[in-house]
């Protein structure tokens, strides 16, 4: 159908609204990430949705150009997982918040997750809820000081990518708004990934939480901290002359070894189908060890549309067309002359 | 064994003939009450009778056996004339215990039939009910009514002794007995009890055999011993020819959606979250999948009716069923639908309130939470079936609406039509409206909100439709252009658009039927599952010669105002029965500035017709 037309670039995914975020928000670099890859991707523009709750991060879908519902508070995970099942054709992006996706909406998110329809799920954390000015959100750290936390949050925080992976997610990935390169090729893995996708992009909010990231973004401390992950790849991080590596200590706890000291083997190769490692890997705290960004988890489970697709065609099969008039006779049937 | 019933014997016994039984049985929860009285319906329904039924149902999935609120009882009206309500007090009661005796012996009519299972009034089990001595006994009682005292479970066993099965599953097939017998009393058909046994319990042939030998033995008891002089036969109703199959309110709901969304050319994507009473519903659709329909449990309340908008977004008719406590849960989401202006169908199966309340009983009390209970001004249209079979219609009617109106439509059944059963006029499918949807076909200008001018429906183009790529959401958007709006004087309008869009809805309705006198002293305003106690309260009032109306209302949003104003004022009197603490009564007086009276019962059980004529009468006379 859209094989004749031409191809797609960024213009035709950015629509005539004019975006709204504070300047120098996170969420601009990301909108213009993905409407840098939505061409790439060959699929056709109306066949794509982008849902999310609310919250800055969920006024997304009003600046993509394509077919998008701006829902309520926590909910997007729950009006998209309809919209697939409805439409197993489409496209399903969701845009959700920190306090969005894993706060009112925590529920929802791991039922999908753990259904695992294929669906993109983009979690913007800004460690912070942006929208209501700055209260504090479920991956605030502790004693955090916010608008409702003055003096320092009291509550442990969520490690989103242990929650999406303790949900089951069969794709997790963590990424950075401000690293352009390494959040486009996670985007198109995402999209690769047959089943629920699901992304935390670490995005820094100026006006309420500046800085939350800078360990990971920071032009100073980016290489120190990022862990960057590959398939097949040793774990190791740091700047060419300070290599470092993430290994197995004797008690199985990780440990930050300096490759100058440390014989290759002993580091830990990354792993996306092992679940233990992905764990290992969720659990690695800052400041000690380093952020791992990348594909933490990848690998294969049925997925929920198609199972349903499935049963549906089961009943087809065995038990026949739609004959309304033989369901309306299915239980005893009198006959008055 | 004693000689085969069939329906060519001929009876020893004198045939007594009345015009209308109301029997109950009622045991533990364990005894099967449920399908002996569902059975006995059916067989009821095959002689030709009008009927309806009523179960009552313990919360408690296990009470401990033999207690009071372990007692399950099941009553059915059947009538040679038109039967409106299950009936106030039963003329025949079977109890198969003590607690079952204790629960509703004050129910049963002064002269009526008692038949207990004597074995079950061991000391043991009349103190687990609360009693001191043997109630069969005691003399006030059997001066009241006619008792029956019968060894059930030991003719239970005793018939299929030899069969080799175990004592407990023997002592199981006593409701088959009971069964026997009250079939044996008015004289009901038996074939069909025989081949339902056959397939229900298809898989054990040992209970086929054991469960038709009790079925018999029960019969035969009838028959053959002294204890009763005569059987009783109610004559077939005049009721209009076709086929017809016992329906109740839950699967008539079920069916209705899927006919409708059929007819609309729709998919259907049905999101839930089990509640009782609205469980069933999911159920029965989910045994449908061949039907195109999509049933999704989701994770909560919340999740169930997202789902269902999401589905409707992709184009498909997104309904989400739940009761109260559900309702409460989905009441932003609902305000999502109302501002997005998609089609979705809502069902409220009501059950008593406040909080998880009384689940399993029925209440009319989420009225003002239908019109009013969500945020902002968020208009919904409302209809509420007011027989099980017309769950079936309104479902239909209810789909038209939504697709039509692009509106979310609240259906407000209750327990009382969830699992009452009636029986139901089968309709021919292909005869059915056609209710198919056209999609936008303009052109050039097109934004989301673009509005059609006679029903003011927005455009319902789905993801997918090249050209066509747009965003809409719980924000206010302009009416001119679909954006995002903060204007004041653009909320404004499109508030009352979204309130108009459901005035517009009337010009479908079909005009009001007043039963009864067309006018006179009083009329009786109605909405719901109250219709069968009012219609019969109607007509004995009329017969006692006050001349009575009786209006029972389909749609509540919209309201058809005028209307109501030109029949209102062919009455003295104004009376709104209703089975919460006046809710319809308030709307009505705030709408029509009329002085309507409520009557009101909130006992989780349907108005009792004496009952509900005793306290209207005394508002006549009040006002007399
Ligand atoms: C039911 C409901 N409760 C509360 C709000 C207010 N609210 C809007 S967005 C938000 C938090 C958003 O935080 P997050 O998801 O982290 O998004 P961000 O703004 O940081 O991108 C809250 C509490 C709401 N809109 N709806
Ligand atoms: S408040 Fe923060 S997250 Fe929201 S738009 Fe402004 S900078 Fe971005
Ligand atoms: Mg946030």
């Amino acid at each position: 159908m859209s094989g004749e037309q031409a191809k797609l670039n960024r213009k035709d995914f950015v629509s005539d609204q004019d975006v709204r975020w504070c300047p120098g928000c996170g969420d601009y670099a990301i909108l213009a990430q993905v409407q840098r890859v939505m061409p790439e991707l060959n699929i056709p523009r109306e066949n794509i949705v982008f849902v999310s709750g609310i919250g800055c991060s969920s006024r997304f879908p009003y600046y993509m150009n394509t077919y998008g519902f701006h829902s309520i508070h926590g909910r997007a995970t729950a009006v998209a997982s309809g919209l697939k099942l409805a439409r197993p054709d489409l496209s399903v992006w969701v845009v959700t918040g920190d306090g969005d996706g894993l706060s009112i909406g925590g529920n929802h998110l791991i039922h999908l997750l753990r259904r695992n329809l294929d669906i993109n799920v983009l979690l913007f954390n800004n460690e912070i809820y942006g929208l209501t000015k700055g209260q504090y959100s479920p991956t605030s750290r502790m004693g955090q000081i916010t608008k409702s936390s003055p003096l320092g949050v009291a509550d442990h925080p969520f490690d989103t990518v242990s929650l999406a992976l303790g949900a089951d997610a069969t794709f997790v990935a963590r990424t950075v708004d401000t690293e352009t390169r390494h959040l486009q090729a996670m985007l198109t893995r995402a999209v690769e990934h047959k089943g629920t996708s699901f992304i935390e992009i670490l995005q820094n909010c100026p006006i309420f939480n500046d800085g939350c990231f800078e360990e990971v973004s920071g032009k100073g401390s980016r290489i120190e901290n990022q862990l960057v992950l590959e398939h097949g790849q040793p774990l190791l991080f740091g700047p060419e002359d300070a290599r470092m590596g993430v290994a197995l200590g004797k008690d199985m706890s990780p440990q930050v070894v300096s490759m100058d000291s440390t014989p290759a083997e002993q580091v830990l190769l990354h792993d996306e189908t092992n679940e233990a490692l992905g764990f290992f890997l969720s659990r690695l705290e800052r400041p000690e060890f380093p952020v791992p960004l990348g594909v933490i988890r990848a690998m294969d489970r049925p997925i929920y549309e198609k199972e349903v697709m499935a049963q549906a065609e089961r009943a087809l099969s065995e038990m026949g067309k739609p004959d309304f008039n033989k369901l309306f006779c299915g239980g005893d049937t009198w006959t008055v002359e | 064994m004693a000689e085969v019933p069939s329906e060519t014997n001929v009876r020893e016994k004198p045939v007594e003939q009345i015009d209308t039984v109301v029997i109950r049985f009622a045991g533990d929860s364990g005894d099967g009450m449920q399908l002996t009285g569902t059975q006995f319906t059916n067989e009821s329904a095959v002689a030709g009778n009008d009927i309806a039924t009523l179960p009552d149902y313990p919360a408690e999935i296990r009470a401990p056996a033999g207690t009071l609120a372990g007692v399950s009882g099941f009553q059915v009206n059947f009538s040679q004339g038109r039967v409106f309500t299950p009936g106030d007090r039963p003329d025949v009661l079977v109890v198969m215990n003590p607690a079952a005796l204790s629960v509703n012996i004050a129910d049963l009519r002064d002269g009526g039939i008692l038949v207990a299972d004597s074995d079950a009034f061991t000391l043991a089990n009349i103190r687990k009910a609360g009693m001191d001595g043997d109630p069969l006994a005691d003399a006030s009682l059997n001066k009241r009514v006619r008792v029956y005292s019968v060894p059930l479970t030991r003719m239970t066993t005793d018939s299929i002794s030899d069969m080799g099965l175990p004592n407990k599953t023997m002592v199981r097939c006593k409701n088959f007995f009971a069964l026997g017998l009250c079939s044996w009393m008015f004289n009901r058909p038996i074939e069909q009890t025989l081949t339902w046994i056959e397939s229900k319990f298809a898989k054990s042939p040992a209970l086929v055999e054991a469960n038709t030998r009790v079925f018999k033995a029960g019969w035969n008891f009838g028959e053959t011993t002294e204890v009763f002089v005569h059987t009783y036969e109610v004559k077939p109703a005049d009721i209009e020819p076709g086929t017809y199959t016992n329906m109740t309110g839950n699967r008539a709901l079920a069916l209705g959606l899927m006919a409708a969304a059929s007819k609309a050319g729709k998919s259907m994507f049905f999101g839930s979250y089990p509640i009782t009473p609205a469980s069933d519903i999911l159920h029965e659709l989910a045994a449908h999948k061949n039907f195109d329909v999509t049933t999704f449990q989701g994770e909560d309340e919340i999740a169930a009716v997202c789902s269902a908008i999401g589905a409707s977004f992709g184009g498909a008719l997104g309904v989400t069923a739940s009761s109260g406590p559900g309702i409460a849960l989905k009441g932003e989401a609902l305000g999502l639908a109302v501002i997005t202006e998609l089609p979705l169908v809502v069902v409220n199966v009501q059950r008593g309130g406040p909080s998880t309340g009384l689940p399993t009983k029925t209440e009319q009390a989420d009225l003002m939470q239908a019109f009013f209970g969500r945020n902002g001004e968020s208009p919904l249209a409302i209809v509420a079936p007011a027989t099980p079979v017309e769950c079936f219609d309104m479902a239909f009617e209810a789909v038209h609406v939504a697709l039509k109106y692009m509106v979310p439509v609240m259906i407000l059944s209750d327990g009382y039509l969830a699992n009452g059963a009636q029986p139901w006029k089968i309709p021919d499918y292909d005869e059915l409206p056609d209710i198919s949807v056209r999609y936008w076909k303009g052109d050039l200008g097109f934004h989301p909100y673009l509005r059609n001018e006679d029903t003011l429906s927005r455009p319902w183009v789905i993801p997918g439709t090249p050209g066509f790529e747009h965003r809409i959401g719980g924000l206010e958007k302009d009416y001119d252009s679909g954006d995002i709006s903060y204007d004041p004087a653009n909320h404004e309008r499109m508030t009352r658009v979204r309130a108009e869009k459901i005035e517009r809805v009337s010009e479908d309705l079909n005009p009001l039927c007043v039963e009864g006198s067309e006018l006179g002293e009083l009329l009786m305003v109605g909405w719901g599952s109250t219709y069968g106690a009012l219609a019969q309260a109607t007509e004995e009032l009329n017969a006692e010669g006050l001349a009575t109306g009786h209006l029972q209302l389909r749609w509540l949003n919209p309201l058809p105002v005028e209307e109501l104003k030109r029949i209102f004022a062919r009455y003295k009197t104004i009376v709104v029965p209703e089975l919460n603490m006046g809710q319809l009564v308030r709307i009505l007086r705030e709408r029509l500035l009329v002085d309507a009276i409520p009557v009101s019962r909130v006992q989780g059980q349907p108005f009792k017709v004496g009952e509900l004529k005793a306290r209207v009468k005394a508002i006549v006379e009040e006002g007399r």
